[in-house]
C-alpha cells in the first residue's frame, strides 16, 4: 500500500481528498502547513507527496523547493486550472507532475500510480553512452564514476530516450511513454523534464550532448 | 489646378513677403520717378535758359526785316542743332524740320514766349526749344520779329541716367526680398510653432496616449486653445481611468468569486466519487438525491472552469502555447478520448501540421462537435482542410440548423438557442470561449446554416505542411 503524503492547508478538502483516496487504497497521511509537510517528510518519508500550491507560510513551490534539495522524493502538485505560472513554476521547482483542482480523486490516483511505476524498469543491464553509465537493473546512473541522483520521472525519461539512441522522440510520445498522459497532456512537463535532466547528466546543459533538442519535433538521445 | 499652396507656412510667407515687395517696389518707383522729373527738369531749364541767353545776345545785331545771307549767318552763328526760319525765305541751319511739331511752331510763331517740348523721334528723346526773336524799339518795348529759332538736344545721356538711377532702384527692392524672406520665416515659424505642438499633442491624445499635453505660450488665442486641448485631455483620461479601475475590479471580482468557488469545489468532487460508489446500496431517495447532487457538482466545476478562463480572456492573461500540430491526429484524438469516434465522420487528409495551441485547439474542436451533437442532429462531419495562408476545420450536422434570430448570437456569453433547457445543456460559455481560443490564434469562428444543417468553420491562419 503506497504511503502519500497530502499537504493542503483547506480543512475541507483536506478530509474529502483523505477519503477519496483512502478509498483508492493509499495510505494517505496529511499535514496543514508546508514547515509541517517537511518535518513529516524528514521523520518518516512516504512514497509520494501530494501538495497543494497556495498554502500559509512557506509556499507549495517552496515546500517542492526544499524537497528536492534533499531527495528524489517524487512530488505531484494541485494546482489551478489553466493558470499557467502555477504549472511552469511548479515544474520549474521540481514536481514530477500536476493535477488541476478541483481534483478528481481517479484522476488524481492514476496520476500517482503513474509517478510511482516510474521507478521500475525492463532489466537489461548495463549500458554505456560516452561518459554515461546506466544500468538498467539496479536503475542507477552514473556520470565518470560518479552516481548521479535522479527522480523516478527524470530516470524513466532517461531510459526511454536511451533505449533507442539517435531516434527522435516526440514531446506526444514521451508524455504517453513517461507520464501516461493520453493526448491532452501537457509538453511543459516533456520540456521541464529535460532539462531538469540535461541540469543532472551534461556537462553544459546549454550545449548538450546526450539529450539533444529537435526543433519543431522532440528530443532524440545523442548518438553520442 | 490649385495656384494657392495648401500649408499654412508657405501661405504667410507667400503673403508677407508680397506685403514686402509691394512696398519696397513702390517706394523704389516713387523716387526713381521724382529723381527723374526732376533730373529732366532742371536738363530743360538749363538748356533753354542757353538757348534764350543766345538769342537774347545775338537779336539786337539782326538786321530787319532779314534778307537770307541774315538769315544764314544767323544760324551759323547760333551753331549746329540749330534752326532759324522766317516766313518768306527759306530756313537755315541743321536739317531738322521733320522733328519739329506743328504745334511748337505755332505757338512760337504766335507767342513771345519761350516753348520747350519733349519727343522720341528714331528710338531717342529729344528736347525742342523753340525761342521767337524779339525786336526791341528805340523806346524799349518789344515785338516778334517773325523769325523763329529752333534748337534740338538730343537727351539721350539723360535718360540713361534715368534708367540707372530705375536700375538701381529695382536692385533695391530686389535686395529687399532676401531679408524679407527670412523674416517671413522667422515669423511664421513663430506662429507656426505652437500650432505644431498642438497637432502632434492631438495625434498623440487619438493615438491613445492619453498623457500627452502642450505646454502653452504666452496669451494669444493659440494659448488658449492649448489650454483648451489640456482641460480635454485631462478630462478624458480621468474617465478613461475611471472606466479602466472598473472594468479591472469588475473582471476582478469574477476571477476572485470563481477562485473562491474552487475551494468547496474541490471539496465536493474528491466526496462525490465516495458517494457514487455508496449510491447502489441507498434507498431509491437517497440514490437520486446522491444522483443528483453528483450531476449538479460536475456541472458546476464546468460552469466555474469556464467562468475563469472567461475571467482570463477579459483580464488579457490567457496565452497561447504554439506548437506544430498535427491537426489531423489532433481531431481524431480529441474525437477518441471524449467517445465520439463512431458518432462523427472525418473527412480530412493524411496528415496536416499547422502551428497552434494544441489544448486550445482540443477546447475549440470540443466544444463545436458537442454543440453539434447536442443541438443538432447525426449524422455530424468534422473536415479538415488548408489552402494558402489558412487551415479550416469545417463542423457540420444534419440538424434544423440554427434559428434565424439566433445566429447573430450563438457567440455571446450566456445565450441559449433553445429556451427549453435539456438536461445536457451546457453552460451557455462554451461557444464564447471557443470564439475567444480562435481569436487569440489570430484566427475566425463563424456559423451559417448549410442545406444540411448547421455549419461551424474554424479558420486558423499560418503556414502549414501537408504530408
Amino acid at each position: 500500500m503506497p504511503s502519500v503524503l497530502l499537504i493542503e492547508d483547506a480543512p475541507l478538502v483536506r478530509r474529502g481528498l483523505q477519503l477519496a483516496l483512502s478509498r483508492h487504497g493509499h495510505h494517505v497521511q496529511v499535514v496543514e502547513t508546508g514547515e509541517q509537510g517537511l518535518r513529516e517528510i524528514d521523520q518518516a518519508p512516504p512514497d509520494l507527496v501530494v501538495l497543494d500550491l497556495m498554502l500559509p507560510g512557506i509556499d507549495g513551490f517552496e515546500v517542492c523547493r526544499r524537497i528536492r534539495a534533499g531527495s528524489d522524493l517524487p512530488v505531484i502538485m494541485l494546482t489551478a486550472r489553466g493558470d499557467d505560472l502555477d504549472v511552469v513554476g511548479g515544474l520549474a521547482a521540481g514536481a514530477d507532475d500536476y493535477v488541476v483542482k478541483p481534483a478528481q480523486p481517479a484522476v488524481l490516483d492514476a496520476r500517482i500510480r503513474a509517478v510511482l511505476r516510474r521507478s521500475t524498469a525492463e532489466a537489461d543491464g548495463v549500458r554505456t553512452h560516452g561518459d554515461l553509465q546506466v544500468d538498467t537493473e539496479a536503475l542507477t546512473v552514473t556520470l565518470r564514476g560518479a552516481a548521479v541522483a535522479l527522480t523516478p520521472t527524470e530516470l524513466r525519461l532517461l531510459l526511454t530516450l536511451s533505449r533507442a539512441p539517435g531516434r527522435v522522440l516526440t514531446r506526444q510520445q514521451l508524455l504517453e511513454d513517461v507520464w501516461e498522459h493520453g493526448y491532452l497532456g501537457d509538453s511543459r512537463l516533456v520540456d521541464n523534464g529535460v532539462m531538469r535532466l540535461r541540469g543532472k547528466i551534461e556537462d553544459d546543459p546549454g550545449r548538450p550532448r546526450y539529450v539533444q533538442t529537435v526543433r519543431g519535433f522532440g528530443y532524440r538521445f545523442g548518438p553520442v | 489646378m490649385r495656384y494657392w499652396p495648401r500649408g499654412l507656412r508657405s501661405r504667410l510667407v507667400l503673403a508677407f513677403v508680397a506685403v514686402t515687395m509691394a512696398g519696397a517696389g513702390a517706394a523704389a518707383w516713387s523716387s526713381a520717378n521724382s529723381a527723374a522729373g526732376a533730373l529732366v527738369t532742371s536738363t530743360q531749364q538749363r538748356l533753354t535758359e542757353s538757348a534764350v541767353a543766345q538769342v537774347e545776345a545775338l537779336a539786337p545785331q539782326v538786321q530787319y526785316p532779314p534778307d537770307q545771307a541774315e538769315l544764314d549767318r544767323l544760324a551759323r552763328t547760333l551753331g549746329p542743332d540749330t534752326l532759324v526760319r522766317y516766313p518768306d525765305l527759306r530756313p537755315a541751319g541743321a536739317e531738322l524740320p521733320a522733328m519739329i511739331t506743328d504745334d511748337l511752331r505755332t505757338a512760337t510763331a504766335t507767342g513771345e514766349r519761350v516753348y520747350a517740348q519733349r519727343i522720341v523721334s528714331g528710338g531717342r528723346p529729344w528736347l525742342l526749344i523753340g525761342v521767337p526773336v524779339l525786336r526791341t524799339h528805340p523806346d524799349g518795348s518789344q515785338e516778334p520779329s517773325g523769325i523763329e529759332v529752333y534748337s534740338v538736344h538730343d537727351l539721350s545721356d539723360v535718360q540713361e541716367q534715368i534708367d540707372g538711377l530705375t536700375r538701381s532702384a529695382i536692385g533695391t527692392a530686389a535686395l529687399v526680398l532676401v531679408p524679407a524672406v527670412l523674416l517671413a520665416l522667422l515669423a511664421a515659424r513663430g506662429v507656426l510653432r505652437p500650432v505644431r505642438e498642438l497637432r502632434d499633442t492631438a495625434r498623440r491624445l487619438a493615438d491613445g496616449d492619453l498623457d500627452a499635453r502642450s505646454q502653452p505660450h504666452g496669451a494669444d488665442e493659440l494659448a488658449e486653445l492649448t489650454g483648451t486641448v489640456n482641460t480635454m485631455a485631462e478630462s478624458v483620461q480621468e474617465s478613461m481611468v475611471a472606466m479602466s479601475r472598473m472594468q479591472t475590479e469588475a473582471r476582478r471580482f469574477a476571477a476572485d468569486v470563481s477562485h473562491e468557488l474552487r475551494t468547496p469545489l474541490s471539496t465536493l468532487t474528491a466526496v462525490m466519487e465516495v458517494l457514487t460508489a455508496a449510491a447502489p446500496s441507498m434507498d431509491a431517495d437517497a440514490r437520486e438525491s446522491a444522483q443528483l447532487a453528483i450531476a449538479e457538482t460536475r456541472h458546476l466545476v464546468r460552469l466555474v472552469e469556464e467562468l475563469m478562463e472567461i475571467s482570463r480572456f477579459d483580464s488579457g492573461t490567457a496565452h497561447l502555447r504554439i506548437e506544430e500540430v498535427d491537426l489531423v491526429a489532433a481531431v481524431r484524438e480529441c474525437l477518441r478520448i471524449r467517445g465520439w469516434q463512431h458518432e462523427v465522420a472525418v473527412r480530412a487528409p493524411e496528415q496536416l501540421y499547422w502551428r497552434a495551441d494544441p489544448r486550445r485547439l482540443d477546447a475549440i474542436v470540443a466544444n463545436l462537435v458537442a454543440n453539434a451533437l447536442r443541438h443538432g442532429r447525426p449524422p455530424v462531419q468534422v473536415s479538415i482542410d488548408s489552402r494558402a495562408g489558412q487551415a479550416e476545420i469545417a463542423v457540420t450536422d444534419s440538424g434544423p440548423g440554427v434559428p434565424d434570430g439566433a445566429l447573430d448570437h450563438v457567440f455571446d456569453r450566456f445565450y441559449k438557442a433553445d429556451s427549453a433547457r435539456s438536461p445536457a445543456a451546457g453552460s451557455g460559455l462554451g461557444l464564447s470561449i471557443a470564439m475567444e481560443n480562435a481569436r487569440l490564434h489570430g484566427g475566425h469562428l463563424m456559423v451559417e446554416n448549410t442545406t444540411d444543417g448547421a455549419q461551424f468553420v474554424l479558420q486558423l491562419p499560418g503556414e502549414g505542411s501537408r504530408r
